[in-house]
């Protein structure tokens, strides 16, 4: 990866957090190394506790800084964002960065309705009045194929299913056009029809609007089908990192090896079923 | 005779409502039959919502149904005596999804392994620690384990220890829950591959409910499909899945993730529904 930084939306180097505990200091990741160029889809795949939350959660800097300590330099467009204050950092969050969380239900406030957190979230990252945020929020909410985007931005979250919740995290990280969008496990909480629907969200705001997408999760079904690149992760470090066709045809750590030989298969006398129909 | 018969159940909750009245008909199940054999697996997949954890309730002798019957080993499990129910509810147990909430999180290990033992047989101390450190190892954990809490247990480790606790009086049928839903690829391979072990070694028969198909798939003899509280389809043989053509099976066969990204459906020619 000898290429220039330029080209790279999004640069980690070496990533270093570490949590302070009664024993001294214990690391959860150590030297994360890797960039997003535009429209790239990035996975990150690991066992829980491999620290692909603590990874994506220190490139926001969501992590609490009094008792962990994050090294390294996390650049986007090559602007520093490690160390900057919280004040700086809200720039750049929801509008630079936007966050999709593994559980959509406790992701929301549950005492604002949606309408209100959409709005809040784009006016205040624009100039726009409050009538225009709405014009937004129910374009938005209609461009993810939610259904009456009119009454639902009147719901409060507790209304609405977790797939159709999960859109609506989609529609808020989306509206702004954000250049990275982090995914953590976006489709875990939710049943195969809605992961479906979800992926096929994410995949349209990429190709619309070249936003790169680190996508992270365990289950790698969500990672054949979206992602180009894909890093190995395994007790806080990146073992492998490859393009998805080779990494799928010729995995070269141990570990990654046994990811793919270990996992729940469909695959019968070596043909795979679902595309023989 | 099939371990456990389940004939016309169906099942409603009331919609009462405090201010409104909504009387539209949610049948939570509808006229679902099917039987288990000895020694076999049902994978019982279905949506979110298709009533799947309300037919293992009923399975269970948790919750009633209005109608129909369920036999465990021929007797009716909501009509029989109060003895028979109680030699029953030991050959019946049940492992659900979430591994923390289904240990109480003042015992140890070996507290929790214990309990359902405690109640149907008489052991001395050191019979006590030996069943419990042999279960311990069956299941993949040590015997320095046996004083620790469920908060000193990973989710993986915790669902063992559920899965050594449903083992411990050797049940004719264990009833899975989402069980292996909420944890990731490796540790849901791992214990899938436990669980096809025990069932070969204890002769056990299982109901596994699951929305990953994959996971039911790699588990299950027999599969069954439950949508909007009916039983739609029922395969002897689980291959018969990928011939059916009923369009709620195609529709999950299409969400079917792809396995290699040389099959991938999403990434090329993007067409929103």
């Amino acid at each position: 990866m000898m290429e220039t930084k330029d080209q790279y939306i999004l640069n980690v180097r070496d990533l270093n957090v570490q949590v302070k505990t009664a024993e001294g200091m214990s690391t959860l990741v150590r030297n994360i190394n890797f960039g997003m160029k535009k429209g790239q889809v990035l996975g990150l795949v690991g066992e829980s506790g491999s620290g692909k939350t603590v990874t994506s959660m220190s490139i926001l800097q969501l992590l609490n800084r009094k008792n962990m300590n994050i090294q390294g330099s996390i650049t986007l467009k090559n602007k520093e964002l490690n160390g900057l204050k919280e004040k700086e950092l809200r720039e750049f969050r929801g509008k630079e960065i936007a966050f999709i969380m593994q559980n959509p239900m406790n992701a929301f406030t549950p005492v604002f309705t949606i309408g209100q957190q959409l709005v809040e979230t784009i006016r205040s990252h624009t100039t726009l009045n409050k009538k225009q945020a709405k014009e937004l929020a129910i374009d938005v909410m209609q461009s993810v194929n939610l259904p009456d985007p009119e009454i639902i931005f009147k719901n409060y979250p507790f209304q609405l299913s977790g797939g159709m919740l999960q859109r609506v995290m989609i529609a808020m990280a989306a509206c702004l056009h954000p250049s990275v969008i982090i995914a953590d496990e976006p489709t875990t909480a939710l049943d195969l029809h809605n992961q479906l629907l979800v992926l096929r969200l994410l995949e349209r705001i990429r190709s619309e609007y070249g936003t790169s997408i680190l996508l992270i999760s365990h289950d790698l079904g969500v990672i054949s089908e979206m992602a180009d690149d894909v890093m190995v992760m395994q007790n806080g470090q990146i073992i492998e990192t490859a393009n998805v066709f080779d990494l799928f045809d010729n995995p070269q750590h141990e570990y990654t090896k046994r990811l793919l030989r270990t996992r729940p298969t469909l695959y019968f006398k070596k043909q795979p079923y679902t595309y023989m129909l | 005779m099939s371990l456990l018969q389940v004939e016309q159940v169906s099942h409603k909750f009331n919609s009462k409502r405090l201010f409104k009245t909504n009387n539209q008909s949610n049948n939570v199940l509808h006229d679902v039959s099917f039987s288990i054999e000895e020694g076999s697996c049902l994978g019982l997949i279905g949506t979110s919502g298709a009533g799947k954890t309300t037919l293992g309730k009923v399975i269970l002798g948790i919750q009633r149904p209005q109608h129909g019957k369920v036999l465990f080993q021929g007797h009716d499990i909501y009509n029989v005596d109060k003895a028979t129910q109680r030699k029953l509810r030991r050959d019946l147990q049940v492992v659900f999804q979430d591994s923390y909430s289904s240990v109480n999180p003042r015992m140890t290990a070996e507290q929790i392994i214990m309990e359902p033992l405690e109640n149907y047989e008489k052991l001395t101390i050191g019979e006590r620690r030996s069943k419990v450190v042999s279960l311990l190892e069956r299941v993949g954990l040590s015997e320095k384990d046996l004083k620790k809490f469920p908060y000193q247990f990973s989710g993986g480790q915790l669902q063992r220890i559920n899965i050594a606790r449903a083992i411990s009086l050797k049940p004719k049928l264990i009833v899975l829950d989402e069980s292996v839903s909420s944890l990731d690829m490796v540790t849901q391979s791992l214990i899938l591959e436990l669980l096809k072990e025990l069932k070969v070694d204890f002769g056990l028969s299982y109901l596994f409910i699951t929305h990953d198909i994959k996971a039911a798939f790699s588990i299950s003899d027999a599969l069954g499909v439950l949508e909007k509280g009916e039983l739609i389809e029922y395969y002897e043989s689980k291959d018969e899945f990928f011939h059916s053509r009923n369009p709620v099976i195609l529709r999950m066969r299409e969400s079917i993730l792809a396995e290699h990204p040389r099959f991938r459906s999403l990434t090329k020619n993007v067409k929103m529904v």
